[in-house]
């Protein structure tokens, strides 16, 4: 119990005095998941469209493929990549193992098909009588994908941001691409993984506690998008997710 | 304008339309008539190019229209489609409305002025910056209404623009409809199930049924003469049925129905069964023994009253003269003549109005556009 105590009084004065090493971990954390988050929208987007708006020879097993994936263990993930960009792999030629490139890589691939997923459910929330009011209004195959996109925004959104708080809690990938490398591939969760071995539970308290601060500030800003409050879409369009 | 020649369309192994032929006009308005799920939608897609027909051809002003996507779409902006529901996108009213006019590339400059311009025109002028989605049902409808004739379409097409709205946003629309071609000369192809507006707005009416153009032609053909006993029951006729031509004289047949001889005009000849459609609005009643001497151009046969049914500003009467008779009288001269039920009245119907067709069993579907008399 003791130690409990002594961990989040330590915890509290590492966060308050703004420890460079704690501060260094976040700052990764945040750059190399919201790296592959952006990466991850940019394809999901489009993919997903693609495979709302075509109709094609096993359309629906590519869909429940890919709501299995939701799912996939974040190691299989981390194994996959590991073959890929280690030394001897098809990839090896570019050294991105144990890098921060070679991590955002990983994440992109853990979280594209829960991404891609939820846009194909945002898509088809959209009403087909949109649709043929689009086409019928003359728009082209690109104009109308487009407008529906930014009818299913809000939808969208929150595909964005699972799959954002999916890379940022991951460990798999993390540890067995980066390789918990100090001060170069060093990321929240991997630390409170190796601090929690080493005893310095108080680290791994602050390194938790931030964990969930940047859970919260997600929601919060879920949340504020989704219930209007910031009602223009045009200042969603410039918002800090999308 | 358009001419659509055996037009068919399929869903899986059902036919929903088959073997329209159909030609509009331009600059009319044209309505496509017939209970919900006779195939007024799907033929308004075909129409809209939104679906291909699986046979037959629509020809847009003598031009074949079965090309690639990237033609097609050329067509279509010259055309409008308004949907049962709405359709209005989550964003401004204006941004709605500008859909079509930005798919076309236009200017930003230009975009405001027209959607300012339209906006005015259906009412809703200062609503540019509201959200569409606050907007009341008939308030949404005229969003779409003003979505579709912002890019100047040169046909309108309306699905049941009215269905589920209140009388007075009926109103408005209908105006709507009628000033766009009146003003514009747009061509107007409108589908609705209410009997009333094809008859308050349109030229022209076509009756839907069962996915089959049944017929085409002008209001008064329709309603006054339909080629069979569906559509009859449809425009509002109880057609008298067992009928049978007794003698034709130079198309004044006297027919029996039922016991009762009645004569009418019809070039149906003796021994053919008929059916008889008399419009409520075509009897005359007046009290028993002012009858006048019937003449050979007149029916006057004597009744009890069975019920009556206030019907707007009028009366239904259902009267039993041997056949059952439905009158339509005015408020007023129902009180005159102290119609009530079980009294006895005459109806009086020329030999004109009454109007004849066979009716044979099984009931085959006749062609549309023909007519069966004279």
């Amino acid at each position: 119990m003791q130690e409990i105590i002594d961990g989040f009084t330590q915890a509290f004065q590492l966060i308050v005095t703004l420890n460079p090493e704690l501060l260094q971990v976040t700052a990764l954390s945040l750059y190399i998941s919201l790296s592959a988050t952006i990466i991850a929208t940019l394809i999901a987007i489009p993919a997903g469209g693609l495979i709302h708006f075509r109709e094609f020879v096993g359309k629906r097993v590519l869909i429940t493929i890919i709501q299995t994936l939701y799912s996939v263990p974040t190691v299989i993930i981390g194994l996959l990549v590991f073959l890929l960009i280690s030394r001897s792999g098809p990839l090896g030629i570019f050294g991105l193992l144990f890098t921060p490139t070679g991590m955002m890589i990983g994440q992109t691939i853990l979280i594209l098909p829960i991404m891609t997923g939820l846009v194909i459910t945002a898509l088809s929330g959209v009403d087909r009588n949109i649709r043929d009011t689009l086409v019928s209004l003359g728009a082209t195959e690109f104009q109308s994908i487009a407008q529906i996109v930014r009818e299913a925004r809000f939808a969208i959104l929150t595909a964005v941001i699972l799959g954002f708080g999916r890379a940022i809690s991951e460990v798999g990938v993390a540890m067995m691409i980066g390789g918990n490398i100090r001060g170069e591939t060093r990321v929240l969760t991997t630390s409170i993984a190796l601090e929690t071995g080493m005893g310095n539970f108080g680290l791994s308290i602050a390194l938790g506690i931030v964990l969930l601060a940047i859970a919260l500030v997600v929601v919060l800003i879920m949340n504020l998008i989704t219930s209007g409050a910031l009602s223009d879409s045009d200042r969603i369009r410039g918002g800090p997710m999308a | 304008m358009i001419r659509l020649s055996g037009a068919s369309r399929k869903f899986g192994e059902r036919d929903v339309v088959s073997g329209i032929d159909l030609e509009i006009r331009r600059g009319e308005i044209f309505a496509l008539i017939g209970p919900s799920g006779s195939g007024k939608t799907t033929l308004l897609r075909l129409i809209d190019l939104l679906d291909r027909p699986t046979s037959g051809s629509i020809m847009f002003d003598n031009s074949p229209t079965d090309g690639p996507e990237h033609e097609r779409r050329t067509v279509r902006r010259r055309m409008a489609m308004v949907f049962q529901k709405p359709g209005v996108l989550n964003a401004t009213v204006g941004q709605n409305i500008a859909f079509g006019l930005q798919f076309r590339g236009m200017q930003k400059g230009e975009v405001h002025e027209q959607v300012a311009s339209v906006l005015e025109m259906v009412g809703l002028s200062g609503l540019s910056e509201r959200r569409a989605l606050t907007l009341s049902g008939g308030e949404m409808q005229r969003v779409a209404i003003a979505r579709a004739i912002v890019t100047r379409p040169e046909v309108l097409l309306l699905d049941e623009p009215t269905a589920n709205l209140d009388p007075l946003s009926t109103g408005i629309i209908e105006n709507l409809i009628v000033r766009v071609n009146h003003e514009r000369k747009t061509t107007v192809i409108l589908a609705t199930h209410d009997m009333g507006q094809g008859q308050r707005l349109a030229g022209r009416i076509g009756v839907m049924m069962e996915g089959r153009l049944v017929q085409a032609g002008e209001i008064y053909d329709i309603f006054h003469h339909p080629v069979n006993r569906a559509i009859a029951t449809f425009v509002g006729i109880d057609p008298i049925r067992h009928g049978i031509v007794l003698s034709n004289d130079h198309n004044l047949a006297t027919i029996v129905v039922q016991g009762t001889s009645i004569q009418a005009v019809t070039a149906l000849e003796k021994g053919q069964q008929v059916a008889l459609c008399i419009r409520p609005e075509e009897v005359t009643l007046s009290l028993p023994g002012t009858c006048a001497p019937a003449s050979s151009a007149r029916n006057c046969l004597a009744g009890t009253i069975t019920r009556l049914l206030p019907y707007g500003p009028f009366t239904r009467v259902h009267v039993d003269c041997g056949v059952p008779l439905t009158a339509l009288v005015t408020r007023q001269s129902s009180e005159e003549l102290n119609l009530a039920t079980g009294a006895r009245v005459n109806a009086t119907i020329k030999a004109t109005a009454i109007h004849v067709i066979p009716d044979q069993e099984p009931e085959s579907p006749s062609p549309h556009g023909t007519k069966d008399r004279q």
